[in-house]
């Protein structure tokens, strides 16, 4: 462990750099803001496990379900899907047979990968890039990222599959014309048409933007601060602060990870019922 | 901090997973929590319907209980009637008998005497044939007697 902290005693912009850097299929970084010909690999595999453990519950729960004798598992589960059809029930009364499922997953997946913030910041890293140096790798220039929410990809992932839903939600209840409509009459009336296509293109582009800045902000600071709370290992009197730092900001977390897995979820919901309300009249 | 082809690999692998989760959690759970919740509805109106019934069959059993009492008090004086005729049947019928047993027995007693009177009749001429030769010392004869025979005959 000493020798996985000494860059950060030496160098702290380093030992954050290097934490905030993703491993990537080509060992190049992207070079814009967005470039398609890099390939995350720690956050595709990070999220890929987690999704196959939800997956692999949920295949071995349904592979004996028993309504009379709910046991272990099935219990977890059945209490996560009633909580979530409970929210989809009371926000969009109307949904069809997608949106509970879309909701489940939203949350215990995001669940899951902002989960992977508990573990301590050099845990994955540290793991990877020793077995990394087995084959012969400079650890230094092996990259993990553990926390697949911490990184735009991810959380626009789950943004852009909502916008699509909402779009669709939205032509399939309002019809093309009605969904125009909105964008033509919606907020001000007929005399207002440039404002208004203005207003209601931010304000539906805004909705998925918000969902994954959201998410990718509060997990991506999160994570920071561990960061930086790992960076006062620097002296053996800087300790005591460290833990009670650490802890603190561990405790918090433990309230930001499910609240913002919660609010990712119902955000969706409360869009696609909005999207699924017929045409209003003004 | 940047958008890259991660976010086609993160699409799919969440498209995936719903519908995964869609098929193999969601549905199930939600048809098993939607069974269980009939099935205790169910069973709550069944054992309802089962405590209404129970109290019907107690009000029925009581009725029973009531007109079997009824019944067993009218079957009782019945019984007691029938005791009492029975009783009186049987006392005329010993009577009855035993007016029938003394007529035979007086029957049998008149006809003996009649037999003994016949006997004692069939008996009387001989004897008297019998005495009377025996005291006039020769042979009587019975048929030049007859008429004094049959006098002695009818008196008996």
């Amino acid at each position: 462990m000493s020798e996985s902290n000494a860059p950060a005693i030496s160098s702290p912009v380093e030992y954050i750099q290097h934490h905030l850097q993703n491993m990537t299929l080509s060992g190049e970084r992207p070079s814009d803001l967005v470039d398609f010909s890099v390939f995350f690999i720690d956050t595709f595999l990070v999220s890929l496990i987690l999704a196959s453990i939800f997956a692999f519950a949920a295949w071995r729960v349904s592979k004996n379900i028993d309504a009379d004798k709910p046991t272990g598992m099935q219990n977890i589960l059945e209490t996560v899907v009633e909580f979530v059809n409970q929210q989809v029930q009371d926000i969009f009364p109307t949904a069809d047979k997608w949106v509970g499922p879309l909701a489940i997953t939203i949350f215990v997946w995001v669940l899951f990968m902002n989960a992977m913030d508990f573990l301590p910041v050099d845990l994955l890293p540290s793991l990877v890039g020793g077995i990394a140096s087995v084959f012969g790798y400079d650890p230094r220039h092996v990259y993990f990222k553990s926390v697949p929410t911490t990184n735009l990809d991810t959380t626009f992932a789950l943004a852009l599959l909502v916008f699509g839903l909402i779009i669709f939600y939205n032509i399939k209840n309002k019809g093309l014309v009605g969904y125009i409509k909105v964008f033509l009459f919606h907020p001000f009336g007929k005399w207002l048409m440039p404002v208004n296509i203005i207003m209601t293109t931010i304000e539906e582009v805004a909705k998925p933007v918000s969902l994954g800045l959201r998410l990718f902000g509060n997990m991506f600071a999160g994570e920071l601060l561990f960061l930086l709370i790992a960076l006062l290992a620097f002296s053996v009197w800087a300790m005591p602060a460290q833990v009670a730092l650490g802890t603190l900001w561990g405790i918090f977390h433990m309230l930001v990870v499910p609240l913002q897995a919660f609010i990712f979820m119902l955000l969706t919901i409360v869009y696609l019922g909005l999207a699924s309300q017929g045409v209003e009249e003004h | 901090m940047n958008v890259t082809a991660t976010l086609i690999g993160q699409l799919i692998v969440f498209s995936v997973l719903i519908w995964f989760v869609k098929a193999v959690l969601w549905e199930p759970i939600i048809n098993t929590l939607e069974d269980r919740k009939k099935r205790i509805a169910d069973g709550l109106a069944a054992s309802e319907k089962g405590m209404k019934e129970q109290e019907l069959a107690e009000q029925r059993a009581k009725d029973l209980i009531k007109q079997a009492k009824v019944e067993a008090a009218e079957i009782v004086s019945q019984a007691k009637a029938r005791d009492a005729q029975m009783v009186q049947e049987a006392k005329d019928k010993a009577v009855e008998e035993a007016d029938r047993v003394k007529a035979g027995a007086q029957a049998e007693i008149d006809q003996e005497v009649n037999r003994a009177k016949d006997s004692l009749r069939s008996k009387v001429s001989e004897l008297a044939v019998a005495g009377a030769s025996k005291i006039l010392g020769k042979e009587v004869d019975a048929s030049t007697h007859k008429s004094a025979l049959k006098d002695l005959i009818e008196q008996i």
